[in-house]
């Protein structure tokens, strides 16, 4: 493998770890939903990029997955619902922003701590890539925790999920099962969280969980 | 011919509750879908009994062994009288009207994909496979907690989801990490993961990837085993669900998250120079146990309390299989045999009381010996066999972890008995005030509907008095194969 070739997928696996950090930050609705499609084509690309160096095409049907359906499916479903239920002014988040990314940096110098002493057998390459995916897990964990909108903590887990694709594509000749399967179980879990969403504005008028959060089961 | 009935008996396992899922999700007519339903699980149950006697040859994708066996019978079984006792249930619910016709046709489908799910986690062969089937299984449940759409049920059901969610992907990166450690010996592709090439290749895998992997899959899997400090889903979706489903939660579905870590401990212990993973789920087991003993004092609302008492004992039989060991993996496999049974018998219990009463708070049933004798008995002998006391089958296997306990680490074994202690005063506290005390309500309830609770009673009973010699053979073997 030539040093542009491993240049070129850390480019975009860093890329993704970059985005992470934008979609914590971001206080619109709108923009928050524009950079998880950002996020989305990042891991496409990253996803193309292996299976062009790995010569496994296989990949290549996981990246259009990501590019079509975390790319541009998903956020422009997640659009319209906020649209309609005219939730698309500003999100409230637990933690302010600062000391936020501030635990962002903290939890990728862990990945970086933890993955790249444990990978010493394997390839240069393949280490750092598992290492860019472990930080956008953890950054993934950290938006989800520190959000209370609905849509958000969905968004979050989302690119939580694209640090898994990017972490098996990463894992040399891993079988499709598992990339579709991950793929596949984004869409379930979509539909209930759309579902969910549904349900939830039925019953409250808003997505905010604050409300939910008044109902502990035993308020007595 | 003997080859085929195994393959048969596998098909049937997964293919009954697949099928019966898209057949029930098209059936408007809730008594006929109930019938359905139980008619259903019997099949799948005399499908896992089957197995018993016949096993086909594993295949890269599925795998039938002695220990998945255990599992399965003990998940069919349970399977099925939830499915007896849900169609006295859910007939009620529609008279009352929290649920509709719709809500029904949709909860018996979701019940039996979860069959399903349940059936493939436990078959499968290849650690993503069993991965994909745990999603499925959560997701079902997810659906099931939030069907009443109170705002308690959406609370709880949003919250397991993120919870199990968060977990799940947790175990997908400790899979990950595993499938890289097994590629550098057995190869790419599908063999590096299937489960028995890895048990018996480990021991020349990379540990310090390993051990990495095994801190993912035991925060992982160990959210949806329910173990402290992972464990805070649990309590909301048992009391807000539908019972059946608490029944279900509790007795099938904590076992079937527990059995993918056992499956992750065995490959991890092949490997010699890898942390021993046992002493890591001793401490979570006891930190379960101890956590929940103590919850279980301020518990207000009853299916909250035996929630909390399933923590304690998937704590209990987490330590049980960390410790390792014939003795205590057979305590432990027995444990759960009887938990599985008891607490769902428990479940059955309380969805009648809650329905009769009208409500969950404890403060507010009183009487039950009185109010409705047979179901308030069985309640009473229900609390007493799964706090622990002889002539039931749980008194069996916690004496026989304690003793195991006590010959290898005394001080585990001391705080083990406190915790026991501490969580069995705190039902007996509360069970006062349920069975006895005055009250002059007076409830009448069909015998017939009483039957699974009687059943599970009567076979915990049996175990704790006499264990017939085969089965104390066949756990023993199998003990002998989880380590």
């Amino acid at each position: 493998m030539s040093p542009l070739d491993s240049d070129i997928a850390h480019l975009l696996a860093g890329s993704m770890v970059l985005l992470s950090f934008l979609l914590l930050y971001q206080d619109r609705m709108f923009a928050l939903l524009n950079v998880f499609a950002l996020h989305a084509f990042a891991l496409a690309g990253s996803v193309a990029w292996q299976a062009t160096l790995q010569r496994a095409p296989h990949l290549f049907i996981t990246a259009l997955i990501a590019l079509l359906f975390k790319g541009v499916i998903i956020p422009v479903a997640l659009r319209r619902i906020v649209v309609r239920l005219g939730i698309h002014r500003s999100i409230d988040t637990v933690v302010s922003i600062g000391p936020t990314m501030l635990f962002g940096i903290a939890l990728v110098g862990l990945a970086i701590v933890v993955m790249l002493p444990v990978t010493q057998s394997e390839s240069e390459f393949v280490r750092e890539d598992l290492a860019f995916a472990l930080a956008v897990v953890l950054l993934g964990f950290l938006m989800m925790v520190t959000r209370r909108n609905a849509v958000s903590q969905v968004i979050g887990f989302m690119s939580l999920e694209n640090g898994l694709v990017l972490a098996a594509s990463g894992a040399r000749g891993m079988p499709l099962v598992v990339e579709i399967s991950v793929a596949f179980s984004v869409l379930i879990a979509f539909i209930v969280i759309g579902i969910f969403l549904f349900r939830i504005r039925e019953r409250f008028d808003t997505v905010d969980l604050r409300a939910l959060d008044l109902s502990r089961g035993e308020s007595l | 011919m003997s080859a085929s009935t195994g393959s048969l008996a596998l098909a049937g396992l997964l293919g009954t509750p697949a099928l019966g899922a898209l057949l029930l999700a098209a059936i408007p007519r809730y008594r006929v879908a109930a019938a359905l339903n139980v008619t259903l699980c019997a099949l799948t149950l005399s499908c896992a009994a089957a197995l018993y006697w016949d096993r086909p040859e594993p295949s890269l994708y599925l795998l039938v062994d002695d220990v998945n066996t255990v599992f399965l019978l003990v998940g069919a079984l349970v399977g099925f009288s939830t499915s007896v006792f849900s169609a006295g249930y859910i007939a009620h619910e529609l008279q009352t009207r929290r649920l509709t016709a719709r809500d029904l046709r949709f909860y018996h489908a979701m019940y039996q994909l979860l069959m399903f799910a349940m059936n493939l986690a436990l078959l499968s062969n290849n650690i993503g496979l069993m991965w994909v089937a745990i999603e499925l299984a959560t997701l079902t449940t997810v659906m099931m907690v939030g069907i009443y759409r109170t705002s308690a049920a959406l609370e709880a059901a949003w919250k397991y989801f993120i919870l199990g969610s968060v977990g799940i992907a947790l175990a997908l990166f400790g899979t990950i990490l595993v499938y890289l450690a097994a590629q550098e010996h057995l190869g790419q592709g599908m063999v590096a993961m299937a489960w028995d090439r890895l048990a018996s290749s480990s021991a020349s895998f990379d540990p310090s990837l390993l051990n990495l992997s095994f801190v993912f899959l035991l925060l992982g899997y160990g959210t949806k085993v329910g173990l402290v400090p992972v464990h805070a889903w649990l309590p909301d979706a048992h009391a807000e669900g539908p019972t059946p489903i608490s029944a279900v939660l509790s007795g099938l579905l904590l076992n079937v998250a527990l059995f993918a870590l056992l499956r992750f401990k065995l490959i991890i212990a092949g490997n010699p120079h890898v942390l021993a993973p046992g002493p890591m789920m001793v401490t979570m087991g006891l930190v379960s146990v101890l956590f929940a003993g103590f919850m279980l004092y301020r518990r207000r609302d009853i299916k909250r309390m035996f929630a909390y008492s399933s923590i304690e004992h998937m704590g209990i039989i987490t330590l049980a299989f960390g410790l390792g060991g014939p003795l205590a993996s057979f305590a432990g496999l027995l444990h759960m045999t009887m938990h599985s049974l008891t607490k769902s018998a428990i479940f059955f219990g309380v969805g009648y009381i809650s329905q009769l009463e009208g409500t969950q708070r404890t403060a507010d049933i009183r009487g039950l010996t009185s109010s409705q004798p047979l179901l308030g008995w069985l309640l009473v002998l229900g609390v007493v066999a799964i706090g622990g006391l002889p002539p039931f089958g749980v008194f069996t296997s916690e004496f026989l972890l304690v003793t195991s306990t006590f010959a290898r680490a005394p001080w585990l074994a001391i705080a083990l008995v406190v915790g026991l202690l501490i969580a069995f005063s705190a039902l007996a506290l509360r069970l006062h005030g349920l069975a006895f005390g005055a009250t002059d309500k007076r409830h009448s309830l069909p015998a017939w509907r009483l039957a699974p609770m009687t059943l599970h009673l009567l076979l915990v009973a049996a175990a704790g008095v006499y264990l017939p010699g085969p089965v104390v053979a066949w756990f023993r073997h199998v003990a002998s194969q989880l380590g």
